[in-house]
């Protein structure tokens, strides 16, 4: 769970080009660390290549924050 | 009709980064032609062209991190980059800083290619058949589309008015500074971001025009004497890449917040072959009319004219019926006239050509020294009597450049720069 955590984390900093210490659990990647429909998009696709998953399109829409994004990934892989 | 000026200038070239170091290496006779050493050329008949040099940004080197945040670059297909990062330097240049909102609404960009993303639709397309769609990211379509170098400038600076694109092959940087200043002319703004940008030497682009046999093939072990306009061993173009950009203005306009004025945009001519889709008709007559056009605009004659930058990709045909159809035009006062082809040193920025040509121009204008010729050792017969400033820059006397563009498709473009008097 925490080895999911710190790589959406990285991935998050890396994509986002944002400090570290904004991408805390609840941040919203639109609302908090300046991301865009097409930046939200292309995290999707990183989260996907990381972890080898498929995140549907429905999925997708769901996943606004960053704890969203580890939730997910962690149900995927649990 | 309202007068069009110059009054800043971007250049981001295989030369160097920067107006000022650009132009220096080109007056000191230094080449920006090289091997190709970022992509596989093994299998390619041209291995040379005319890179933009990376570095940290110092002596002239391009360093994209200083233009675009890293963030962003992705976004963004190279001939982005560097249109924005000249766009960039032009605006600083002119000192143009729009602060009211019927400011940003009277200044337009109009920044084309020739080509536009083609090193992104290549690796895309090998991503597509590699990994399938699911792996494309969301912004290959903007990064690639040409009119967005002049979305980018726009959202950068603010600047609100028309925000267009020319796309005319090998013309259209010239088509973009003459279009732009037709706009500013029409009263439709006040200041016009304009020039051209690529970037399209990868593998694709290198085969694509070495299938049509445009390309240079037999200098691939001596770079720097491939591209050689008008010389007898000539043997096709050399890709180059960058980015020029003007700003354009309103002569009142400019006059009023103080601006610098290189120079005032007086002629602009612009016709069609309509002959072939790769070779220019034999009579020249195409680019004949597109420079009789300029000069009737700018109502000057062939007297007038004192510096001609040629288009002179260094291609057998191509160099000999311009040579043609300025001899036609100019008659004996091209006797009194300098011509240079600064491809000789930059090889052919395909669509950002007319621009940088255009800005050299103006710089010829500035400093009253025209750039030369490269490799001219051995001219072609039909060169005799015409001044093609072999090899050296010269100082003269230049009151007025004339600028050709021409391009694939069979399209002409001429612009016409004056040096500005003060009245």
């Amino acid at each position: 769970m925490s080895d999911i955590a710190e790589r959406v984390k990285k991935i998050v900093v890396e994509h986002l080009g944002v400090e570290e210490g904004k991408v805390t659990d609840t941040a919203s990647f639109i609302d908090d660390l300046g991301a865009d429909s097409l930046d939200t998009v292309e995290l999707v696709m990183a989260f996907e290549e990381e972890f080898g998953i498929e995140i549907p399109d429905d999925a997708a829409e769901k996943i606004l924050t960053v704890k969203d994004a580890i939730d997910f990934i962690s149900s995927k892989q649990g | 009709m309202r007068r069009v000026v110059i009054t800043g200038l971007g250049l981001v070239t295989p030369l160097g980064t920067g107006v000022e170091h650009s132009w220096k290496q080109l007056l000191d006779g230094k080449s920006g032609i090289r091997a190709i050493d970022t992509f596989d050329v093994s299998d390619l008949p041209a291995k040379i062209g005319g890179m933009v040099p990376r570095g940290d940004g110092t002596n002239g080197t391009f360093n994209p991190d200083l233009t675009v945040p890293t963030k962003d670059q992705k976004k963004m297909d190279d001939f982005i980059i560097y249109g924005v990062a000249a766009a960039a330097e032009a605006v600083k240049d002119s000192g143009w800083e729009p602060q009211t909102e019927e400011d940003r609404e009277r200044t337009g960009v109009m920044i084309g290619s020739g080509i536009g993303g083609l090193s992104s639709i290549y690796e895309t397309s090998l991503l597509l058949a590699e990994k399938g769609p699911r792996r494309i990211s969301p912004f290959f379509i903007p990064s690639a589309l040409i009119n967005l170098v002049s979305g980018h400038v726009s959202i950068i600076h603010g600047f609100k008015g028309p925000n267009h694109s020319a796309v005319t092959a090998c013309s259209t940087g010239a088509h973009a500074i003459g279009d732009a200043a037709r706009l500013i002319m029409w009263d439709d703004c006040d200041v016009m971001v304009a020039g051209g940008a690529e970037a399209a030497i990868n593998r694709l682009g290198v085969a694509g025009f070495a299938a049509a046999r445009a390309l240079s093939t037999g200098f691939n072990e001596t770079p720097e004497r491939a591209s050689r306009p008008y010389d007898k061993d000539r043997d096709g173009f050399v890709m180059g890449e960058g980015a020029g950009v003007v700003v354009l203005e309103e002569l009142e306009h400019a006059k009023a917040r103080g601006a610098k004025i290189y120079a005032e945009v007086v002629g602009y001519g612009l016709s069609g072959d309509a002959h072939h889709i790769t070779a220019p008709a034999d009579d020249g007559n195409g680019g004949y009319r597109s420079m009789a056009m300029a000069l009737k605009r700018a109502g000057m004659t062939p007297a007038d004219i004192d510096y001609v930058n040629a288009h002179g990709t260094s291609t057998p045909l191509g160099d000999l019926i311009e040579l043609g159809a300025v001899k036609r035009l100019f008659g004996d006062d091209l006797s009194g006239a300098s011509m240079s082809s600064t491809k000789s040193a930059t090889g052919h920025l395909l669509g950002a050509a007319g621009a940088i040509e255009a800005i050299f121009s103006v710089l010829a204008i500035r400093d009253q020294q025209v750039p030369p010729t490269l490799n001219l050792d051995n001219p072609s017969d039909e060169c005799a009597g015409v001044d093609l400033v072999p090899h050296k820059s010269k100082k003269r006397r230049v009151r007025a450049a004339l600028s050709n563009s021409f391009g694939f498709g069979g399209t002409n473009a001429s612009l016409i720069v004056k040096e500005y008097t003060g009245s």
